[in-house]
């Protein structure tokens, strides 16, 4: 089960390189909203991960903080975006 | 029995954590590889979300009671929040000009602000010129509570 939880952390740690290259790259803010987005969902899930594997359960209200914030901190910058014409 | 059923949910998380942690793989590589906006949005709202979803149940088939029902209630958030977030950043990208109408096979939304009913219809929650407008910086309304 551990060796589980290490080549799924290393799934993920991959795709947030990944995600990093298009944070940095994004030709628009909203590729780099879209972005940090996606890193949160990567966060999540590795904390998943480690409250699988090891038994973290204290973790999971850190789990329902990031999933609230995710989804608000996106919205709320996409709404900044189409008021403010310097940010697009 | 007991043992038997932990050694069989300690296979089912490992098989979900593997293939959710590949999907979230796989959704990095969509952001990263697709051309546009609305490309990368499919990405990070399908292959994404499935992977996070994925990797929830696999853990949530391996703690005890409570906790498993959060982690299955935090599932169901996602499900409800991803199609919302994707949907306000999709129309920021259209309304914004980052959407290039020629890889629009349809665009129902032009027809929609070109039609003559376009201010009631095009955008029910602009709130165009605020409310707040009007310089009263006091905002006090005298605090009749009762």
């Amino acid at each position: 089960m551990s060796a589980v939880g290490v080549v799924a952390l290393a799934l993920l740690s991959a795709a947030a390189l990944l995600v990093l290259v298009r944070l940095v790259r994004g030709p628009r803010v909203l590729d780099r909203i879209v972005a940090v987005e996606v890193l949160v969902t990567l966060v999540l899930a590795g904390i998943c991960v480690a409250i699988a594997v090891w038994r973290y359960t204290m973790f999971v209200p850190v789990l329902i903080v990031l999933a609230l914030l995710g989804f608000i901190g996106a919205m709320t910058a996409a709404r900044l975006v189409e008021e403010r014409e310097d940010l697009r | 029995m007991r043992p038997a059923l932990d050694a069989a949910l300690e296979v089912v998380s490992a098989v979900l954590l593997l293939t959710g942690a590949a999907f979230c793989l796989l959704g990095a590589v969509g952001l990263v590889r697709f051309p546009d906006i609305p490309t990368r949005l499919h990405a990070s709202s399908k292959a994404q979300t499935l992977g996070v979803l994925l990797t929830l149940v696999g853990a949530a088939v391996r703690v005890s009671f409570p906790y498993a029902g959060l982690l299955l209630l935090i599932a169901l958030f996602q499900l409800f929040t991803v199609p919302v977030a994707g949907q306000v950043i999709g129309r920021v990208a259209y309304r914004t000009g980052a959407v290039d109408p020629n890889t629009l096979t349809i665009d129902e939304l032009a027809d929609r602000l070109a039609s003559p009913d376009a201010e009631a219809s095009a955008d029910p929650d602009d709130t165009g010129t605020g409310t707040d407008e009007g310089g009263d910086a006091g905002g006090v309304d005298g605090g009749r509570a009762g």
